[in-house]
């Protein structure tokens, strides 16, 4: 296969991956070009005056067969630890109060527990056995068990990078993957707010990040790293052991598939098996505080610096021009949602503004590293505005009770985001194209449209499969704990009936 | 006596309060409300879904004054407490039976 790309994920066992390094370290980190740099040699400042040079002549000399391991960057580790961190702080808190304002006062400390636990829970899950599930090698839809428990990692384990020769601590990587694995499922969250049981929660969650979570993350973004791409057949070689979306090449930088679309669709499956709220089209269920709302939204947005940026696993050019590409297209859906609202409700709202921008963080994340700003900015305006109608005209269309919008904001934002990847990735849309690691430099053919087909695939596969596992994990909560609270609790609010406690005391 | 209960505009509490003072009103006790009258209530849209919103919030004032000076009490409030559109609000007067005076045990016309 020649079309390699560089995608998000790696995976650890770099100690099994080390004697395959084949190449010395100077010329690797003046090849290590990410897929968004125009000139290779520019890759890392702090050694491209030296490693340059060197490359001149180690590019072309042939590869090294006994060359120490690579030995993680401290730049690099630094940034993934802050970037990691800032995951965090999207969903705790940034991710809880933005749901939490929006629901009724007496559930507002349910949707904060239910977020917040769930949390808790899938990051025991995932160093159980979530990361070796999602990121070691097995076949093209599940990895294998050999990390379960972290099993032989220790503080001197490193994961590949998209740079060849270029490592960061395995430890590192685990956490950040694991906030990944954990905000995806808190999303979902928002569709059954306000009428769930909280224990059907985290049943739910288990089953769901099991069966849903880490086979997609698998498909998407697992693949063994750059280093074994030295030529032609090397590449085949070490493609046909990646997941199977990666293997046709599905581009997913930050997670538009396995975290957007993917929570998206369990959402709304999950609006329609647990049905609507009492009262719903009849009683007024206006969100208690926009205040909150705009607090979350806007930690959610300062957090996804660390979920964007971080996904470059480097602190490099590349990682630059993503968080340009966070910061306009956030900025540029906001405003066009707060257009369209103006337009067609009458006024521009406080909550459209934070909605715009959530739409917009969805929408850039598959796309944030292979596009430029204009690119972003043009992805931002379309989100906006689709997004306002996949929480309006959308929604009544499909008639479910999905309460905060997850699948009109993350599964429509997260759809624009996966085929819009394919349009403004080409070089002549200010995109940067596909990095061809055989080659070590940008392929230079990119077509729109078969890259269109295979962002397809990846969003048709993850919405089916994910829609499939949801609904069978909601029908067996169902039949096992039960879904719903019973209807007085539902209407006495669940922050006193499942918590024994209320957000506010006048 | 008389006990005068006026509906007014949140915003007019202050000039309300001045006026009533003014002309020698002791105490008034304030209360915020929400109600419904000829004003129309407002909508309010979140994302897709709109909501009538029908009470719209108001402050109550309650003073309990001696009955010759009603006119005067009344006219005070309708002067301070209008801005001639729509949603004002109302006054309400009842004959008051008696006022006690908690701390000395005082009654009528002198608890006031």
């Amino acid at each position: 296969m020649k079309r390699l790309i560089a995608l998000l994920a790696l995976f650890g066992a770099c100690s099994l991956a080390a004697p395959v390094i084949a190449q010395d370290k100077p010329a690797a980190s003046a090849a290590e070009a990410k897929p968004a740099e125009a000139k290779p040699a520019e890759a890392k400042p702090a050694e491209s005056a030296t490693a340059a040079p060197a490359a001149v002549t180690a590019a072309a000399a042939p590869a090294a067969t006994a060359t120490p391991a690579p030995v993680p960057n401290k730049g690099d580790t630094a940034w993934m630890i802050v970037a990691t961190v800032l995951v965090i702080l999207m969903t705790i808190p940034g991710l809880a109060l933005f749901y939490g304002g929006l629901v009724r006062t007496k559930n507002m400390l349910s949707v904060l527990m239910q977020v917040f636990v769930t949390f808790c829970l899938i990051s025991v899950l995932w160093v159980f056995y979530g990361y070796s599930i999602a990121f070691t090698e097995g076949n093209a839809f599940f990895g294998g068990f050999s990390r379960l428990f972290l099993a032989g990692m220790n503080a001197d384990s490193t994961a590949a990078t998209f740079s060849k020769g270029v490592v960061i601590p395995e430890y590192i990587y685990v956490a950040f993957q694991l906030t990944f694995a954990a905000i995806t499922p808190c999303l979902i969250v928002g569709a059954f707010a306000e009428r769930v049981k909280f224990s059907a929660v985290l049943l739910f969650m288990a089953l769901w990040f099991t069966f849903a979570y880490l086979p997609i993350a698998h498909m998407v973004w697992y693949w063994p790293g750059p280093d074994g791409f030295t030529d032609a057949a090397a590449a085949d070689k070490a493609t046909a052991t990646a997941g199977w979306l990666f293997q046709k090449g599905a581009l997913d930088f930050a997670g538009g598939t396995v975290v957007h679309i993917n929570a998206g669709i369990a959402a709304l499956v999950g609006a329609y098996v647990i049905g609507k709220r009492i009262g719903y089209n009849k009683e007024a269920m206006t969100p208690h505080s926009l205040t909150l709302t705009m607090v979350g939204a806007s930690l959610l947005w300062v957090g996804w610096f660390g979920f964007n940026v971080g996904s470059n696993l480097e602190a490099t050019g590349t990682a630059a021009m993503v968080f340009v590409n966070t910061l306009v297209a956030t900025a540029a859906a906001a405003l066009s949602w707060l257009f369209f609202e103006n337009m067609f409700k009458g006024r521009p709202s406080m909550l459209g503004a934070a909605s715009g921008a959530v739409a917009g963080l969805v929408a850039i994340t598959p796309a944030c590293g292979f596009v430029g700003p204009m690119g972003a900015i043009a992805l931002g305006l379309i989100a906006g505005a689709v997004c306002l109608w996949g929480v309006s005209g959308l929604k009544r269309m499909l008639g479910a009770d999905d309460s905060l919008d997850v699948f009109g904001v993350h599964g429509v934002g997260g759809t624009i985001g996966a085929l819009g990847t394919a349009v403004f990735a080409a070089p002549s849309l200010g995109g940067v194209g596909i990095y061809d690691y055989v080659a070590n430099k940008t392929a230079p053919d990119y077509s729109i449209m078969s890259q269109l087909m295979i962002q397809g695939t990846g969003v048709i596969t993850t919405i089916i499969w994910s829609g499939v596992v949801a609904f069978i994990a909601y029908k067996i909560v169902d039949m096992v704990i039960g879904l719903r609270v019973p209807e007085e609790e539902e209407r006495e609010g669940l922050d006193v009936t499942s918590h024994g406690e209320t957000a506010y005391h006048a | 006596m008389k006990l005068v209960t006026a509906i007014i505009k949140p915003f007019k509490l202050d000039e309300v309060r001045e006026a009533l003072s003014a002309i020698g009103v002791q105490g008034i006790t304030v209360t915020e409300v929400k109600g419904f009258g000829r004003q129309k209530g407002h909508t309010e849209l979140y994302r897709g879904a709109e909501y009538v919103v029908d009470f719209l919030p108001k402050v109550k004032i309650e003073a309990a004054i001696k009955s010759e000076m009603l006119d005067q009490a009344i006219e005070a409030i309708e002067k301070s407490a209008s801005t001639g559109k729509i949603g004002d609000g109302k006054i309400f007067v009842f004959e008051l039976s008696q006022v006690i005076r908690i701390r000395t045990g005082e009654t009528g016309a002198e608890a006031l």
